[in-house]
């Protein structure tokens, strides 16, 4: 079996939090701000240390939208669809990125774990519609060539970083 | 740094800083708001900063570095609300507003203006017929009434200091030397003011309740959830003016016997904690929070905790739910928040914008925050302005003022110069106004009876080109995949309304489905759990009783009258110019596309999947959308 | 407390300590429908089919709004019953809707209302994704497309008996109830007591059927079925076989049992006469040593699974005794061995762990087979009844079998909480007059309550004793003893809240009826004239024959080592 996880890791942010199962929100968004996703070895760990039923910790991670239980993408892009956005035509931008990655509502992340589109209720950039975010950075005013752009210089900087 | 020990040693804190910024003949504030940060506003800070010290000009980032004379000020500023002009730059004393700026810009912005005094036209905000120098003359901020929002994009918006000079938490100290906590409920009182984030509550009773309570521990909790899709007031505050918000949460502390409280931020708002956790820091160390504040009795603490993606944790026992580390699932109530909230203990719960209010109110006295807006609902409101409006934007306007007001002075009429159509007020709990609405005041009581709701203030601008069905459809959408699950109603009522609409929307509707959905709708706002739930028809209802000839349409003529809706498209080759080359049939990925050559050839209705591919394909124009 | 008047349709129902209207409102005889409404439960309000309309306008869940001075509700109003009607078709909408071939069939609460609120369309197409049966525990079986979500077993699970082993899983429409990444049920912390099963309202947690592998040994000549009868079944089935609720129909039950064709016919109170005797002497072993205490009993096999997942480093406090059952069978296979027929025994038991407990391998004989062949439940036991067509309420009581045809009252109790203890106590208890053995009754062993404490002398020592049931108030009680904030001698676990009677074998009944269950058995007990289990006849026989130097052997288990086998082994695998 492959070890994902560094227990240590898991142990510094559980010792953060003092062990307290109150505090398994912040766990979670910790290790998966860690790890990109929730490793599985993750809810045994912690259901073990804070003496927590593992499907409980599992039905909260399964409950909000945030935590993913799949690896995500290098570049985690997430698309505004809040009523701003989606008055001001945020579907066709994330119809294109899809095109352009091969991408659909079921599989969200590429083959080569570079990105991930993900639609998000609203960013609250809502002056800036349509807006998307690729990691934590907000970007405004799309249209879906503009974001065909984005992608291409991302994946150029890929290339060039590998070579 | 030293704790403050006693009155007299922040007044003398405050005093020191307002003098320093008071040396400061001229400010640069460069908005560093989500959306103008968005735009490249960090770049501009720090051309600016660059720039200035290039030309030896010397300028001051924060107030404690202290001048011995007159200096000009560089700052990041919170959000304007201007957003869609960003990234925005305000240059004080003047009050110049400059839009679009490019860092390109900073060296003629520094010479022109910082040096010269004089104003740069070409970054002046225009519309068709005129340019306008200061902020105060843009007709989008005219009309307002900044009195919440009135810190915002006017002071650092990192800076404990600032918000000090400017006489920050002097309500704070009003109240902990010079008044009883029942001194402040009796200020609430005589306010009205009432809750934000939705129903209208009046706080005042809700604090008085959690007072009652004989719980030894109480808690003061701020919903910044602010999950509304197309509402971003609460997000703007916390940016930009976090201690505005400490400073009311400790008030209502202090009324209510509290000594902890805990801020609920949205997963979306990385910004807004960053802010918030800052400004925690700062007045940690200046004993502003923490234990015997200002060396009273009084202590307090605040947590920050993150959403994690989650709209029904806006609802308040949710939220408390998600801070207790579990499912946002609301619970049934009584027992309620106010007697038994987080951990089970008495709680009081506000949202941002709510506990901003509170301290001009202590300060300026109930009766004061009593004669703005209306007399059932007092004081301001902040509106996120959105959708196909000229001016999109955050504004804040008195109580009672009307749709027509804020979409045509505020807002600049329709983008593009399109009809007005409807407006969805209070997101997807909320519903629609129409024309006919136009002319409403926008109240609590006033909305309630229209059947929409203020709730956290989102405005959606909708022109004749939107398609009211589908509108109801996207909101459906929304609340059912944001429903916990937990209640039938809102459970299976969501998902089997959202399964009419997309039925109806595709044109598979039929003329029974108003009935179905309606009858949907009375089950789930009556019988559903929580407020999401109870008011997720809310948007079918509206569009129903407004628009439901455009339902009929979609269903009777299997038409979408604004062509939106894709499925109801039809594509059709104009016989006149086709000249059967058959380039059309090479692209239709379902072939349903046929004719002889040189002939004209026609569309397979029953096959065609309106891709478009043949539209742009045809090169004599002749296939387009009916 | 709250009082005052409410008015009920029109009618004044006084408010006597009710905490919600749903209560007040079935005192006035009104039953207001419910799915996810427990009085052992927390209030879940998720249903929404117990609403209410209050005189203006406003629609109230009752189950989760306390009664109050000079309230005006109705029940049935016209609203009221459309929203139930809708509530009712958008349940069904996602259902399966085969009730005919479903294992609840006749018992479902959701067949039950729609035939009472007379759903006769279901207007939504049936979307919710297939999903497998989950078969993989030997206890339960669950089919989510029967779910209801009503939250009743998720409930249960973690706030009555601290497993946690499931839970709801994502939300909104895609909301499910399941274990951790919805794997099997067998690989969770599930110890199998079938309380989930109780509470299910429909056919989504059932117990798992025995009834066909049992229909097949009794039909082959060439197999010897031998049945033994756990003490709580004879008072389980009262209920649904038109008898009184907690009635004593042990002799009803063997008679049938040898009409389906059983060769022996035993009561697994004549084993648990065994278990006394074993586990006494440990006890004293124990009290005379210091060592290994507080002894905690062995009998409940749900109570074994739970220790040996939470509480590993108890395994050596618990009792070495085997349960009754598997003392008993292993007794009859012992007894049997020579016959030129194929021995089958098979456990009637009101618990559905039995099932697990039977497959464990520490009760496996040389050749693997096991001891006890087929555990079936009360239920399954009234379900063969049925499926005989015997009028069940006509037959003639029989008596069991010899040579184990006697039993004593200590045995008969065991099938209740508390009855372990005082059927042990019975035995240490130097003094043997009838006054002792009485007022051993009200030393605080009896009644229903989750957690009992007693306190008695033996010799110049006090005695300490706990008994629980209910795995939460068993995992409360573990922390205050490895806290050192409470010190005990005995305890008694129980996993089913109420020891046996209340087992989710049974058929499930309310508190009322659970509280007859068990005074059925005290009244057994009180009819017996053989009281104390060293008093029963057949001991001296036995352990000077059968049992004589195989004591060890066929009555006792070493749960701590095979533990630590299992773990060793797991190393193993871990290290490959």
């Amino acid at each position: 079996m492959s070890q994902v996880c560094d227990y240590q890791k898991l142990d510094e942010i559980l010792e953060k939090h003092r062990y307290d199962s109150a505090s398994i929100i912040a766990i979670l968004q910790e290790t998966q701000e860690e790890y990109h996703y929730l490793p599985r070895e993750a809810f045994d760990y912690y259901a073990q240390k804070l003496k927590m039923p593992i499907a409980k910790i599992f039905s909260i991670a399964t409950f909000y939208e945030n935590f993913s239980l799949e690896p995500k993408g290098k570049y985690v892009i997430k698309v505004c669809d809040g009523t701003a956005c989606h008055v001001r035509k945020s579907v066709p931008v994330l119809d294109r990125l899809r095109k352009e990655l091969g991408l659909t509502a079921g599989k969200v992340t590429t083959d080569d774990q570079l990105f991930t589109v993900e639609i998000v209720s609203c960013l609250g950039a809502c002056g800036l519609a349509p807006a998307i975010t690729v990691n934590e950075k907000v970007i405004g005013l799309l249209t879906p060539d503009k974001a065909a752009e984005i992608l291409a210089e991302l994946k150029e900087g890929e290339s060039h970083a590998k070579a | 740094m030293q704790k403050l020990k006693n009155r007299e040693e922040l007044q003398a804190k405050s005093r020191f800083y307002k003098e320093t910024l008071e040396k400061q003949k001229v400010k640069i504030l460069v908005c560093a708001g989500t959306a103008c940060v968005a735009s490249g506003a960090l770049a501009i800070y720090d051309a600016f900063l660059k720039l200035l010290q290039e030309k030896n000009i010397d300028c001051q980032l924060t107030l404690d570095d202290e001048k011995e004379k007159e200096s000009i000020g560089l700052k990041r500023s919170g959000c304007h609300g201007f957003c869609e002009m960003g990234p925005l730059v305000r240059i004080e004393p003047w009050g110049y507003l400059y839009v679009k700026v490019q860092p390109e810009d900073c060296e003629e912005i520094v010479d022109v203006t910082v040096l010269g005094g004089r104003c740069l036209d070409r970054l002046t905000y225009k519309t068709e017929d005129k340019a306008y120098k200061t902020q105060e003359e843009i007709p989008f901020y005219k009309r307002q009434h900044r009195m919440v929002l009135q810190n915002c994009g006017h002071i650092d918006a990192n800076s404990l200091d600032e918000y000090l000079a400017i006489g920050g938490y002097r309500t704070l100290e009003k109240a902990l030397f010079d008044m009883t906590p029942e001194d402040v409920l009796k200020e609430m009182d005589a306010a009205n003011l009432r809750g934000r984030g939705g129903g209208g509550f009046p706080t005042a009773r809700k604090w008085r309740q959690v007072k009652r309570q004989t719980a030894e521990k109480k808690y003061v909790v701020c919903n910044g959830d602010e999950g509304d899709p197309g509402a971003f007031m609460d997000r703007s505050i916390m940016e930009s003016d976090p201690h505005r918000l400490l400073e009311g949460m400790m008030l209502a502390a202090y009324a209510v016997g509290s000594d902890e409280g805990y801020i609920y931020v949205r997963a979306e708002y990385p910004l807004a904690v960053t802010r918030l956790n800052r400004a925690i820091k700062q007045a940690e160390a200046m004993g502003i929070l923490g234990d015997n504040i200002l060396g009273t009795d009084f202590s307090f603490r605040i947590h920050i905790n993150r959403g994690a993606g989650a709209f029904v944790c806006g609802e308040g026992s949710a939220l408390t739910a998600s801070i207790e580390g579990k499912r946002g699932f609301p619970r049934v109530k009584p027992p309620r928040t106010v007697e038994q909230g987080l951990f089970d203990k008495p709680t009081v719960l506000n949202n941002v914008e709510t506990f901003a209010n509170v301290p001009m109110i202590i300060e300026n006295g109930g009766q004061w925050f009593r004669g703005i807006g209306t007399d059932n609902s007092p004081g301001t409101k902040a509106f996120a302005l959105t959708g196909n409006i000229a001016n999109t934007g955050l504004i804040e306007v008195p109580m009672g003022i009307t749709l027509r007001e804020i979409i045509y002075d505020i807002g600049g009429g329709m983008r593009g110069g399109a009809e007005f159509k409807a407006v969805q007020i209070g997101g997807p709990s909320g519903g629609c106004l129409t024309r006919e609405h136009l002319d409403l005041p926008l109240d609590f009581d006033k909305l309630q009876s229209a059947g929409a709701m203020i709730g956290s203030g989102g405005l959606v601008v909708m022109d004749e080109h939107t398609c009211m069905v589908e509108v109801a459809r996207f909101f459906m959408g929304f609340t059912q995949n944001e429903s916990c699950g937990k209640c039938i109603p809102c459970r299976e009522g969501t998902k089997r309304m959202l399964e009419i609409l997309e039925r109806i929307v595709a044109g598979q509707g039929e003329l029974s489905d108003i009935d179905l959905l309606l009858e949907l709708a009375d089950t789930v706002s009556s019988a559903a759990l929580c407020g999401l739930g109870k008011t997720a028809p809310s948007p079918i209802l509206s569009t129903i009783k407004y628009f439901r000839d455009e339902y009929e349409a979609h269903i009777v003529d299997k038409k979408c009258p604004t062509k939106n809706c894709q499925k109801l498209k039809m594509i059709v080759i104009d016989p006149q110019l086709c000249k059967g080359c058959s380039k059309c049939t090479r692209v239709c990925p379902v072939s349903a596309i046929s004719g002889k050559i040189k002939e004209p050839y026609v569309i397979d209705q029953t096959k065609c999947i309106k891709c478009g591919a043949c539209i742009e394909t045809c090169p004599f124009g002749a296939i387009k959308e009916d | 407390m709250s009082s005052g008047i409410v008015m009920i349709d029109n009618i004044p129902v006084e408010i006597k300590g009710e905490t919600n209207l749903l209560a007040l409102i079935r005192k006035a005889g009104i039953d207001l429908p419910t799915f996810c409404y427990y009085s052992e439960l927390s209030v879940y309000g998720a249903c929404r089919m117990c609403v209410v309309e209050t005189k203006k306008g406003a629609i109230e869940a009752a189950c989760s709004t306390p009664p109050q001075d000079g309230m005006e509700i109705f029940t049935n109003t016209p609203r009221l019953k459309r929203y139930r009607k809708m509530i009712l078709e958008l349940l069904l909408s996602n259902h399966c809707r085969d009730c005919t071939i479903c294992e609840k069939n006749g018992q479902c609460k959701l067949q039950e209302l729609a035939e009472r609120f007379g759903i006769s369309r279901v207007r939504f197409a049936n979307t919710a994704d297939q999903t497998p049966m989950d078969t993989s525990s030997l206890a339960i079986v669950r089919d989510k497309s029967k779910c209801i979500l009503c939250g009743d077993c998720v409930r249960m699970c973690h706030e009555v008996q601290n497993v946690g082993a499931i839970d709801f899983i994502s939300r909104g429409a895609k909301i499910s109830v399941s274990t951790a990444f919805d794997e099997p049920i067998a690989n969770s912390s599930c110890v199998g007591c079938g309380q989930c099963a109780a509470v299910c309202p429909t056919g989504a947690i059932v117990i798992r059927r025995n009834t066909d592998q049992v229909w097949d040994a009794l039909s082959d000549p060439q197999t010897k079925v031998v049945f033994q009868i756990a003490p709580a079944v004879r008072v389980g089935l009262g209920g649904k076989m038109g008898q009184a609720q907690g009635e004593n129909l042990m002799g009803k039950i063997v008679a049938a049992l040898r009409r389906m064709g059983a060769d022996e016919v035993f009561d697994t109170a004549t084993g648990a006469d065994f278990t006394v005797l074993e586990e006494a002497n440990e006890f004293l072993g124990r009290l005379d040593s210091g060592e290994k205490l507080p002894l905690f009993t062995s009998c409940c096999p749900a109570w074994i699974n739970y220790a040996e997942k939470n509480h590993p480093d108890l395994l050596g406090n618990i009792s070495s005794c085997r349960s009754p059952m598997q003392m008993f069978s292993s007794m009859l296979k012992e007894q049997f061995k020579h016959s030129n027929r194929k021995v089958v025994v098979v456990a009637v038991m009101p618990c559905t762990a039995k099932k697990e407990e039977a497959a464990r391998k520490e009760f496996l004989d040389e050749n693997d087979q096991p001891y006890t062949d087929f555990v079936i439940t009360t239920q399954e036991l009234i379900a063969m009844i049925k499926e005989s067509g015997f009028v069940f309420s006509e037959l003639e009581p029989e008596a069991v079998d010899m040579p184990f045809g006697t039993m004593s009252g200590a045995g008969i109790i065991f099938g209740v909480t508390g009855g372990v203890t005082e059927a042990v106590l019975r035995r240490i208890s130097a003094n043997k007059s009838n006054g002792a053995l009485r007022s051993l009754a009200f030393t605080g062993v009896r009644g229903l309550a989750g957690v009992k404490e007693a306190q008695l002398m033996y010799g110049d020592r006090e005695v300490k004793i706990a008994i629980v049931s209910g795995l939460k108030n068993a995992e409360d009680l573990i922390l205050k003893i490895k806290s050192g904030e409470s010190y005990y001698d005995f305890v008694e676990v129980m996993a089913c809240p109420g020891g046996c009677v209340a087992g989710a074998g049974q058929p499930a009944v309310s508190n009322a009826a659970k509280q007859k269950r068990s005074q059925g058995l005290y009244d057994a007990d009180r009819m017996s004239s053989i009281k104390r289990s060293e008093e029963n006849p057949i001991m001296m026989s036995v352990y000077s024959g059968l049992l004589k130097g195989k004591v060890h052997h066929l009555l006792h288990v070493d749960y701590q080592a095979s533990y630590n086998e299992r773990h060793k082994n797991l190393l193993k695998e871990e290290c490959r």
